[in-house]
């Protein structure tokens, strides 16, 4: 078996909200200094799911694969010192900016190059914009079933298990490969890898392709071939404007409270 | 200018959802003197056209089957290809649903086109659209522009108004959609999972609990404090930390990842107010916040707060609140 793992670096999305800042003239997010970008948590939670596939069925090979800049290495190394055999990087200035539409171009062309995958595991969104879509649109254009927000994957003679996450419940999908599945928290955490293992992983391969080694017209992807532009990045008002309730003790603060939401017919 | 809009709808337990009746306002206002087409899949909807023209369709296109019922994308997709194809839109509207997260890229893609997840806001400015989205965990919202047609948006609930009033004894126009056809996913089991009584997303107050009550007991004093102010009328929610620490159930989970809310009023205790949860409860009238960190950043979105030990503050808050007339 051989799996394709998508994994995105982003800024960390757990700096403070008091540390987020945006570039409002550029529409950028302006990193916050002293915290590093990361791998986007859920891809590290779709690599572990397809690692615990490997590992039952005892033999198998996974590629991981990031579109970005040269830093996404890092999101790549760390994969592969979990468990992942090779990755790839598809870096080129062709291919930078972009949208949902061209990061899924690019990544389904890469996974038409390597040929003989089985499945593809995406987190369910990129922790940065959220969106949700590139595991749905690679399975789209290279015309495969999905399933998307799984807690547990299961592969058994040719067909994927996938318990996915509903809104009151769960539900068990069975797929042929080859398919794609995008990965949600209630898989749990993903394994933390060991000093060998991350010393291990340096010396892995990690490729490195262009859109001229995908085939892709440079029209097509990146920012040339977005189809969503942005045009306004801002932070909205929380404007809370909070009343802090007085009191010598919690019985005060509390009776406070419950007279405060009385008096506003809040409560 | 006159634009025409098609809602993909969803049926709850046979009906209308309430959802799809916003998104049929939203795309009434929208359409400014185009045509609103509606999409009516699953068991009874043929029974439901005229609650579809009353919300402001004029067109419905129905299958009822109950195929439908369960979500497939491949006939999901299908019934709306059907639907595209004899409606012509400039623009298709979505819910943010089990259904709509899954279609709404799916269907953009078959279209060669693009779509906007979990929009709050649509617009018809200029001759293009824009959609407006939060993202980077709710710290920011973006717009875009659409540069491909038709523009399809995926919509968070509650974030357009239904017709108001309804348009009583409207009549529209019934399309019959071919069959469902084959699906390559098939559903092989089904588990329930949810909170018995009143829903989260249903219930006008909401009490949630956080990490920062130290351990599940504190869920205890967090369900007393809904007791008090009454079982018909709120409802217990949680901060993924707490659900992923395993105190609470994953069904009661707030946030970008778990259930939006969008309560009169929602009480935080013990939570910190972090971007992802906010991104599931900023929408509530009013947020009170229960925390022993005067700087945390739930206390930017409160309207009320309280600084203190929840173990301290919410015996006496129960009392209080049990002693309201
Ligand atoms: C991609 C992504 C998606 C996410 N989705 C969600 C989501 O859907 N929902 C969600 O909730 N989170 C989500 N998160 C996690 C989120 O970033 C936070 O980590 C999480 O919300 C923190 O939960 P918390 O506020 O309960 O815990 P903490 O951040 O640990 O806060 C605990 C709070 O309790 C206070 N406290 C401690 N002791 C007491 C006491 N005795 N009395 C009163 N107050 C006390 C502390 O001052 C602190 O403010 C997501 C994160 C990512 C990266
Ligand atoms: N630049 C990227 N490189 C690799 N994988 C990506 C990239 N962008 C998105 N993905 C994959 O697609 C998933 C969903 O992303 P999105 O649709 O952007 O929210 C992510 O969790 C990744 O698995």
């Amino acid at each position: 078996m051989h799996f394709v793992v998508c994994a995105k670096q982003i800024p960390d999305p757990e700096t403070p909200p008091s540390a987020f800042r945006i570039d409002e003239a550029n529409n950028e997010v302006i990193p916050a200094p002293g915290i590093s970008p990361v791998l986007s948590q859920f891809d590290g939670m779709a690599a572990e799911a397809a690692l615990r596939i490997i590992e039952a069925a005892g033999e198998g090979k996974i590629t991981v694969i990031s579109l970005g800049q040269e830093s996404a290495q890092a999101a790549i190394k760390q994969v592969l010192a979990m468990g992942a055999d090779e990755g790839i990087l598809l870096e080129d200035d062709a291919l930078q900016g972009g949208d949902s539409y061209t990061t899924a171009r690019t990544l389904a062309a890469a996974i038409e190059k390597l040929g003989d995958v089985d499945a593809v595991f995406c987190g369910r969104q990129a922790a940065d914009w959220d969106m949700g879509q590139v595991g749905l649109g690679l399975a789209e254009l290279l015309g495969w079933p999905s399933a998307i927000i799984a807690k547990d994957v299961q592969i058994e003679n040719g067909t994927m298990h996938v318990q996915r996450v509903l809104a009151d419940g769960f539900e068990t999908v069975a797929l042929p490969l080859p398919a794609v599945v995008t990965i949600s928290n209630e898989i749990g955490d993903p394994r933390y890898p060991k000093l060998q293992q991350i010393m291990r992983a340096a010396r892995k391969t990690v490729n490195r392709w262009s859109a001229e080694d995908l085939g892709l017209d440079p029209s097509t992807v990146g920012d040339a071939g977005a189809r969503l532009k942005l045009e306004r990045l801002f932070i909205p008002e929380l404007g809370g404007d909070v009343e802090i309730m007085e009191g010598e003790s919690a019985e005060e603060q509390a009776q406070n409270l419950a007279t405060t939401l009385r008096e506003a017919k809040v409560l | 200018m006159a634009r025409n809009i098609l809602v993909i709808g969803e049926l709850d337990g046979g009906a209308l959802s309430s959802t799809t009746a916003e998104l049929v306002g939203g795309a009434s206002r929208l359409a400014d003197g185009g045509q609103v087409s509606v999409t009516l899949t699953g068991a009874g909807a043929s029974g439901q056209t005229d609650a579809a023209f009353a919300a402001g369709a004029d067109r419905a296109f129905v299958n009822d089957d109950a195929t439908y019922d369960e979500f497939r994308s491949d006939q999901w997709v299908g019934a709306a290809e059907q639907a595209i194809d004899q409606s012509a839109p400039d623009v298709i509207l979505i819910a943010q649903s089990i259904v709509g997260r899954d279609l709404g890229p799916r269907l953009a893609f078959r279209r060669d086109t693009a779509v906007a997840m979990d929009c709050v806001s649509i617009e018809d400015s200029g001759g293009a659209f824009r959609a407006t989205r939060p993202c980077y965990g709710g710290n920011a919202q973006a717009t875009y522009a659409f540069a491909t047609s038709p523009a399809i948006a995926t919509v968070r609930a509650k974030s357009q108004e239904p017709l108001d009033p309804p348009r009583e004894g409207a009549s529209g126009e019934v399309v019959e959609l071919s069959g469902a056809g084959e699906s390559r996913a098939e559903i092989v089991g089904r588990e329930a999972a949810v909170a018995e009584g009143l829903q989260l997303q249903d219930a006008p107050v909401v009490v949630s609990g956080g990490r920062g009550l130290g351990a599940p007991e504190g869920f205890g004093l967090v369900e007393e404090l809904a007791e008090a102010i009454g079982t018909d009328k709120a409802a217990v929610g949680s901060s993924r930390a707490a659900c992923d620490l395993g105190w609470y159930p994953p069904s009661q989970q707030v946030g970008l990842t778990g259930k939006v809310v969008t309560p009169d009023l929602y009480i935080a205790i013990a939570i910190s107010g972090a971007s992802q949860h906010m991104a599931g409860c900023s929408g509530s009238k009013t947020i009170i916040a229960i925390n022993k960190d005067p700087e945390a950043n739930i206390f930017k979105a409160a309207r009320y707060g309280i600084v203190g030990d929840y173990k301290e503050v919410l015996p006496p808050l129960i009392e209080a609140v049990k002693n309201l007339d």
